[in-house]
């Protein structure tokens, strides 16, 4: 059976090699065709305000060289592809990390200031703690809190920053002017929120699919164009500074003798308040989830999915899908609300530019690339984007190797490897050791250092990068799984056993 | 007879416009407690349009759709009700309800109007079950005590969710779906979706079940189990039944009482006997087989 298919498996290799080559061949050119108007030229004034047009073939001989290969990797990855069998222990693996993984997860949410702080001292861990932890939760419960309305009821909206903008100013204005408590703002902020929320949903009741998020958008815009003129207000474009910060029970966080340190007799240390903040939005975020997973099972979330499944079959089923989608509205808007209030409080200082449609956009990803629906796939995909984008600061060894070209040369060299050889792990391995190889070449000059000078990006910062690495990031998740990270949902009720749906056959929504 | 003695659904001068496009044109029939209607016609008589008058999904442009639940309403009971504004009234004997003033929702909940869909909608990403208890969503929330009660986990929830399940378990062996309860809708068999789409509409506990082709796409055995739950439905439930159906053969075996349309007006109502042998049904369905009008038509051509 073998002799017999051997053959025939090598002349459709054969045979599908002139293909990739032609197809690779033309990615290439069409490369070339992009790259002539866009960098061949690299536009830069003189002293005396005059343009030169540097040429830079080199850039464009780069991308073509990229793309050829890049291409060729591509139908190397799609053409190996054979499922292997899963092992005995990686499946007692699988099975165990999914019955102790929320445990775990959970125990390690709540060490992670305090192993930080063993770790790193209470100054080196400030940062860690701020822009990574009370930074990717504020995602989580914003993710969490859209989910309700995008992966539960199926409703697309594109305008969920305007209800953390309205808990935001909820608390700001309210502690500003009349100086009240930010535990009691917390919930009024939500409930503001949720009366925006419903009154969103009223209008956009009727409209479905690209209607209701075109709405959507324009509302969160409506919110903020408010924000930015209605000066007397909200400040106007200025924001509104000094926001009181939060208390615990009445003392502030501060260095004086009436603050919480001295009134534990710890020694001062402003990390106290930054890891008071994390346990609040860790709570608030677990609030939000514990509450949507309850939900789920109760009719009322029963309700919300079959809303996304299809409208018409709910109305004849009894179900006032006006009600049901305005609850749907209202939660979610009211953990926006919460979140916003939180923000708030954190930052001590607010503004519209806060509240852009980026940040709208951004909610969304995190929601679409968790998986629809899917609470887990949510926290991954927060962590994964706003993670992501923080630590693209923190890639300072990446300007070194890239200013001085090693970098690219590393990249050029990495893609051809996986282009030339089809084996995945052979690939892999290779690349490793050419890419060691680059790099010592660079630094004991073992090439000519005009070699390198090709490949150099003088003024390269990683940071700059955020939008082509999360749009990039986009395009792979979408082509690899297409619906997000966890693309199966778990049903709300079972009889027999827990079976999970595939998410083939769930809906997405049209309304 | 008992449409004419005994109607649960009163229909009068139903008229259904679309724009200048007359879909139903002053319809009036009656549907008979516990009975098998059919509605049949050509296609686009404007029989879905009726259903979707009578589930509420439309507003019909005239017309009364009066239904009488529990032991019929008088028309004394009707007139009174129709002169004030309200929905629905209590009567002597029972419930009566105007369904042209009801959305769609409220006709499924109160007046216990249940449908199916010519092409089926189920939740296709929700387990059978799920599917099923979607159809108890009303009962459950006021048993959540509209959430409240439910996010802290009352007892009473509990047993009402229960209750509910132990509903959905009766309709499942009874549609022999059982085994299946854990699926997602959407990967069973056709005619397994016909039939859960069937159970789905009986755990709402409708007075009457509305099926738009129900046996379409079905094979003969399939056909046959549906004709064996639809009187089941009939039998032990006090359900009636009106349904759409092309499949004559399932028609007049299993109805009492059928009404046939063509463009948007009825043309004969009766037993299925009378209706086998009316004129008019013949001529709609066959096209005019006159043997006079066949004399006018070789006449005009001069043969």
């Amino acid at each position: 059976m073998t002799a017999i298919t051997q053959p025939i498996a090598h002349v459709a290799d054969s045979a599908a090699l002139s293909v990739r080559l032609k197809e690779a061949a033309a990615t290439a050119a069409v490369t070339v065709l992009l790259c002539v108007p866009i960098i061949l030229f690299h536009a830069n004034a003189d002293i005396n305000n005059v343009l030169h047009a540097i040429p830079r073939p080199w850039a464009v001989a780069i991308f073509a060289f990229l793309a050829f290969f890049g291409r060729l990797a591509v139908s190397n990855a799609a053409a190996k592809r054979e499922a292997r069998p899963e092992s005995g222990f990686a499946a007692a693996v699988r099975q165990a990390s999914a019955k102790y993984l929320p445990g775990i997860g959970l125990a390690a949410l709540f060490l992670y200031p305090f192993v930080l702080m063993t770790l790193l001292g209470s100054g080196g861990s400030l940062k860690w703690v701020d822009s990574y932890g009370i930074q990717i939760l504020i995602y989580v419960m914003l993710g969490w809190g859209l989910n309700i309305v995008v992966g539960l009821a199926g409703l697309l909206d594109l305008g969920y920053v305007a209800f953390y903008a309205v808990g935001a100013y909820s608390y700001a204005l309210l502690a500003t002017h009349f100086g009240w408590s930010f535990w009691i703002c917390l919930p009024l902020a939500g409930m503001l929120a949720a009366l925006w929320g419903v009154m969103l949903g009223f209008p956009v009741l009727r409209l479905r699919g690209d209607y209701l998020a075109i709405v959507t958008l324009a509302f969160g815009e409506i919110i903020r164009s408010v924000l930015v003129n209605w000066v007397p207000f909200t400040g106007g474009g200025a924001g509104i500074a000094s926001i009181p910060k939060i208390t615990f029970f009445g003392l502030r966080f501060a260095s004086g003798p009436d603050g919480f340190d001295a009134f534990f007799h710890f020694a001062y240390s402003p990390l106290h308040g930054r890891m008071f903040l994390y346990y609040l939005i860790l709570c608030l975020a677990l609030i939000t989830n514990l509450v949507s997973m309850r939900l789920r099972r109760l009719p009322i979330g029963r309700a919300w999915e079959a809303l996304r499944e299809d409208e018409i079959a709910c109305r004849s089923l009894g179900v006032n899908t006006t009600n049901t989608k305005l609850t749907a509205f209202a939660l979610g808007a009211f953990f926006g609300g919460l979140a916003g209030s939180f923000f708030a409080v954190r930052q001590g200082f607010i503004s519209p530019e806060s509240f852009n449609f980026m940040e709208s956009a951004t909610i969304l990803a995190i929601v679409v690339l968790g998986g629809m629906g899917s609470q887990i796939g949510v926290a991954l995909a927060a962590t994964f984007l706003i993670g992501g984008f923080e630590l693209l600061r923190e890639l300072d060894f990446l300007r070194a190797v890239m200013s001085n070209g090693a970098g690219i040369a590393a990249l050029c060299v990495g893609v051809a490897t996986f282009g030339v050889i089809r084996s995945r792990r052979l690939a892999a391995q290779a690349t490793l050791a050419l890419v060691c190889l680059v790099f010592a070449a660079r630094a004991f000059h073992w090439a000519p250092d005009a070699l390198f000078d090709v490949f150099a990006m003088p003024d390269f910062d990683p940071a700059q990068y955020r939008g082509l690495l999360f749009g990039l990031a986009m395009v792979v998740m979408m082509v690899v799984r297409p619906r997000g990270f966890v693309a199966t949902r778990a049903p709300s009720i079972f009889l027999k056993e827990r079976k999970v749906v595939s998410g083939a056959l769930v809906g997405e929504g049209r309304g | 007879m008992r449409w004419r003695t005994d109607p649960l659904l009163v229909v009068e001068h139903l008229t259904m416009r679309f724009g200048g496009l007359v879909a139903i044109n002053n319809l009036s029939f009656d549907v008979g407690r516990g009975d098998i209607t059919a509605l049949i016609g050509p296609n686009g008589a404007g029989k879905t349009t009726v259903f979707n008058c009578v589930t509420g999904f439309y507003k019909p442009t005239e017309g009364r759709l009066a239904l009488a639940r529990g032991g019929g309403a008088s028309v004394a009971e009707i007139e009174a009700l129709t002169r004030s504004a309200r929905r629905g009234a209590t009567t002597e004997k029972g419930e009566l309800y105007l369904l042209e003033r009801m959305p769609g929702n409220q006709i499924a909940w109160r007046a216990k109007v249940a449908r199916t869909f010519q092409n089926i909608r189920l939740f296709q990403g929700m387990t059978v079950l799920e599917n099923l208890m979607i159809a108890h969503h009303n009962t459950l929330m006021l048993a959540s005590g509209f959430t409240f009660l439910g996010l802290v986990g009352a007892p009473s929830y509990r047993a009402a969710e229960k209750r509910a399940v132990d509903r959905a378990k009766y309709w499942l062996d009874k549609i022999g779906l059982v085994d299946r309860a854990d699926d997602p809708a959407g990967e069973l068999p056709y005619g397994a979706q016909r039939r859960l789409e069937i159970a789905r509409a009986m755990c709402t506990d409708p007075a009457l079940l509305c099926l738009d082709e129900p046996a379409a796409g079905l094979n003969p055995r399939e056909s046959g189990e549906l004709n064996a739950l639809l009187h089941l439905i009939r039998g032990e439930h006090q359900t009636s039944i009106l349904l759409i159906e092309h499949d004559m053969a399932v028609v007049m075996q299993i109805s009492d009482h059928i009404v046939v349309l063509d463009y948007g007006e009825k043309i004969a109502d009766g037993t299925p006997d009378e209706v086998r042998n009316d004129p008019n049904v013949i001529a709609a369905y066959l096209g005019v087989s006159d043997e006079a009008e066949l004399a006018d038509a070789e006449a005009e051509i001069g043969a």
